[in-house]
């Protein structure tokens, strides 16, 4: 199976990445935090908007390794 | 309790075929509700009568299915009453969705123009079963028997037989075919011992049609979690006479009849409508919902038709839009039987045209329901988190998803259509209910699907220099489907000097909507549905086309 889901580094700062993600989630609790997070996957899941990307992204979030 | 409406009473008569004790009819349909009248009054349309039995005398009790599609709208006005719904309906096409406790946005149905019909009209069910009832009582062809109770149904003889009960006793009838119309609860399927397999759901709504004089716009709003009814759900929906229909999700623990006792609804609407605002109930219910449906539609002479058939959650408008579609589908094919033009196998078509139609219903009022009673601490996250972000992005609201409304089927794959369209992506692919459109000839405007009604037609869309063979093919097709009529519609702009009994593309709708090209040539069905389509016409390409539309290959 041909894969469309990038798998090799694309983000070109990582850390800066990491830290922006940790700062969203400073000061929330759990449940604030998943309210964020549910948010995040909608905008980035529009963004990527193509349907076979996003089938392995969810296959892969759900795989455990 | 209706203050606005009296259902009429129709007098149960003797027939003859209860002193004799039994009669044979070609056809008989179990039924007198929307959709075993529209069949009723459509194969009465085709020349073919029909008798009718109903257990009760009257028409829906309450408003049941309010809003008729424009596709529903069509296939009325095929059978005369489409002017009578669109003046009596009140007519929407704006939605707009509250979140807590403000509006996050509003959609419009049809934003464009060039329509005959609206995208939707709200009308109490038993406005169209009684002018259906007219209908089907003036064309002379209908034989409508009330307080007449199907007991049981077996085959005989290549047909079916049915035990009739009536106020004067039992009767039986024998038929070649016998279309089950009988609601969700049928009898029919019963008598068969069909199993009805699917999915039923906990959650309960609150009907409640109250009459008020109130300047709510005629919008579809839809309320999730409002203050006045935190945690759930509530639609508000206009109906003529001043009529509103309200509905309100209540706790899957509730009691269904408590919760319609006045004390407990008249509180609960007062909270929705606000103090100052008088109003009286009209029609109260509580209900569950459930989306399932038969294996197939189909059983030799018994052809299921409507709610017996499938049943939808009403978010969406599917189930009384669906059964319309159903009844449209079937009746064409089922007078081309009796007539002998077509042999019985075209009548399978119905389960592969219909069986399709039904699970995209299901599959769309299901995820409608999961996303308006979400059933976990996720996917209500999900879904507030959707709701938060469709105020301000646009992206958001294809994903809220309060009802996704009904739309004819496209009957692609179905063994009557060919799979091969024209090539070209601005196309209409075969299968697809022909959009309506303006034509113009001379001072007169018409619209198309007034002018395709009845049988098959050709449409034969011809530009200023029309391919070298268009005129060469036209003759042959003439000679070789003498029947056939042939429309040929010019391009915009185009003058039908010739004096041709032809129609003029003033808007240019045709050619955007069909994606006609100059020498395209399309055949419509019966149900004004596109069987083919091709961007040359080859006259043994349309007999071939029809052929296959009628089973006949």
């Amino acid at each position: 199976m041909t894969s469309n889901l990038l798998d090799e580094p694309n983000i070109v700062a990582p850390d800066d990445f990491y830290a922006a993600l940790m700062d969203l989630h400073r000061d929330l609790g759990l449940e604030e935090s998943a309210k964020v997070n549910a948010k995040l996957v909608l905008l980035l899941a529009n963004h990527i908007g193509d349907m076979a990307v996003l089938r392995e992204a969810i296959a892969a979030a759900r795989s455990g390794s | 309790m209706p203050k606005t409406y009296q259902n009429p009473r129709y007098p149960y008569r003797r027939s003859d075929d209860q002193y004799a004790g039994t009669a044979h009819h070609p056809v008989i349909i179990v039924g007198a509700g929307l959709v075993g009248l529209t069949a009723a009054v459509d194969l009465a349309s085709r020349g073919v009568a029909s008798v009718v039995l109903d257990d009760d005398d009257t028409v829906s009790f309450g408003s049941r299915a309010i809003c008729f599609s424009k596709r529903s709208l069509e296939i009325l006005d095929r059978l005369g009453l489409g002017a009578k719904l669109k003046e009596k309906g009140v007519t929407w096409h704006t939605g707009k969705v509250f979140f807590r406790d403000r509006m996050i946005y509003d959609f419009d149905l049809l934003p464009e123009g060039g329509h005959c019909w609206p995208a939707f009209i709200n009308l109490q069910q038993y406005y169209a079963e009684e002018w259906l009832v007219e209908r089907a009582e003036s064309s002379g062809l209908v034989d409508l028997r009330w307080k007449n109770r199907v007991v049981g149904v077996e085959p005989a003889d290549g047909g079916a037989a049915v035990a009739i009960d009536t106020p004067d006793g039992p009767y039986r009838l024998t038929c070649d075919y016998l279309l089950a119309a009988d609601g969700a609860h049928s009898s029919v399927r019963k008598a068969l011992g069909l199993s009805f397999s699917g999915q039923v759901f906990l959650d309960r709504f609150l009907i409640a049609d109250v009459v008020m004089q109130a300047d709510f716009p005629s919008e579809r709003w839809f309320w999730f979690d409002p203050p006045f009814h935190r945690g759930q759900s509530a639609l508000l929906h206009r109906q003529p006479d001043n009529v509103w229909r309200i509905d309100l999700q209540l706790s899957s623990r509730c009691d269904p009849e408590e919760e319609k006792r006045p004390e407990r609804v008249i509180p609960r609407l007062r909270a929705m409508l606000g103090e100052e605002i008088d109003f009286e109930l009209e029609w109260v219910s509580v209900y569950t919902f459930q989306c399932r449906r038969l294996e197939r539609f189909r059983h030799g002479p018994v052809i299921f038709l409507g709610d017996s058939a499938h049943l939808v959650s009403p978010f969406g408008a599917r189930g009384g839009n669906g059964g319309l579609q159903d009844a449209d589908n079937l009746c064409w094919k089922l007078a081309a039987v009796l007539k002998g033009e077509a042999p019985d196998r075209l009548l399978d078509s119905y389960d592969a045209e219909r069986i399709p139609a039904a699970e995209e219903n299901i599959l769309n009022s299901t995820r409608s329901t999961d996303f308006i009673t979400p059933k976990n601490d996720v996917s209500r996250l999900f879904r507030d988190a959707t709701l938060e972000l469709a105020e301000r992005h646009p992206f958001a609201r294809a994903l809220v998803n309060s009802g996704r409304l009904s739309q004819p089927a496209i009957l692609t794959g179905s063994p009557l259509i060919s799979d091969e369209g024209p090539g070209h992506a601005e196309a209409i692919p075969p299968g697809a209910p022909c959009p309506d459109v303006p034509l113009v000839r001379g001072e007169e405007t018409r619209w198309l699907l007034h002018l395709v009604t009845g049988g098959f037609f050709g449409l034969h869309y011809k530009g200023p220099e029309d391919p070298a063979n268009s005129r060469r093919e036209l003759a042959r097709l003439a000679e070789a489907e003498p029947d056939l009529p042939v429309m040929t519609i010019l391009s915009e702009g185009s003058d039908p000097a010739d004096g041709s009994d032809s129609w003029v593309d003033a808007e240019g709708l045709f050619a955007k909507l069909y994606g006609a090209r100059p020498g395209s040539f399309l055949l419509v069905r019966p149900d004004q549905h596109v069987a083919a389509h091709w961007p040359l016409l080859s006259s043994a390409a349309v007999t071939d086309a029809i052929r296959k539309s009628l089973s006949l290959e």
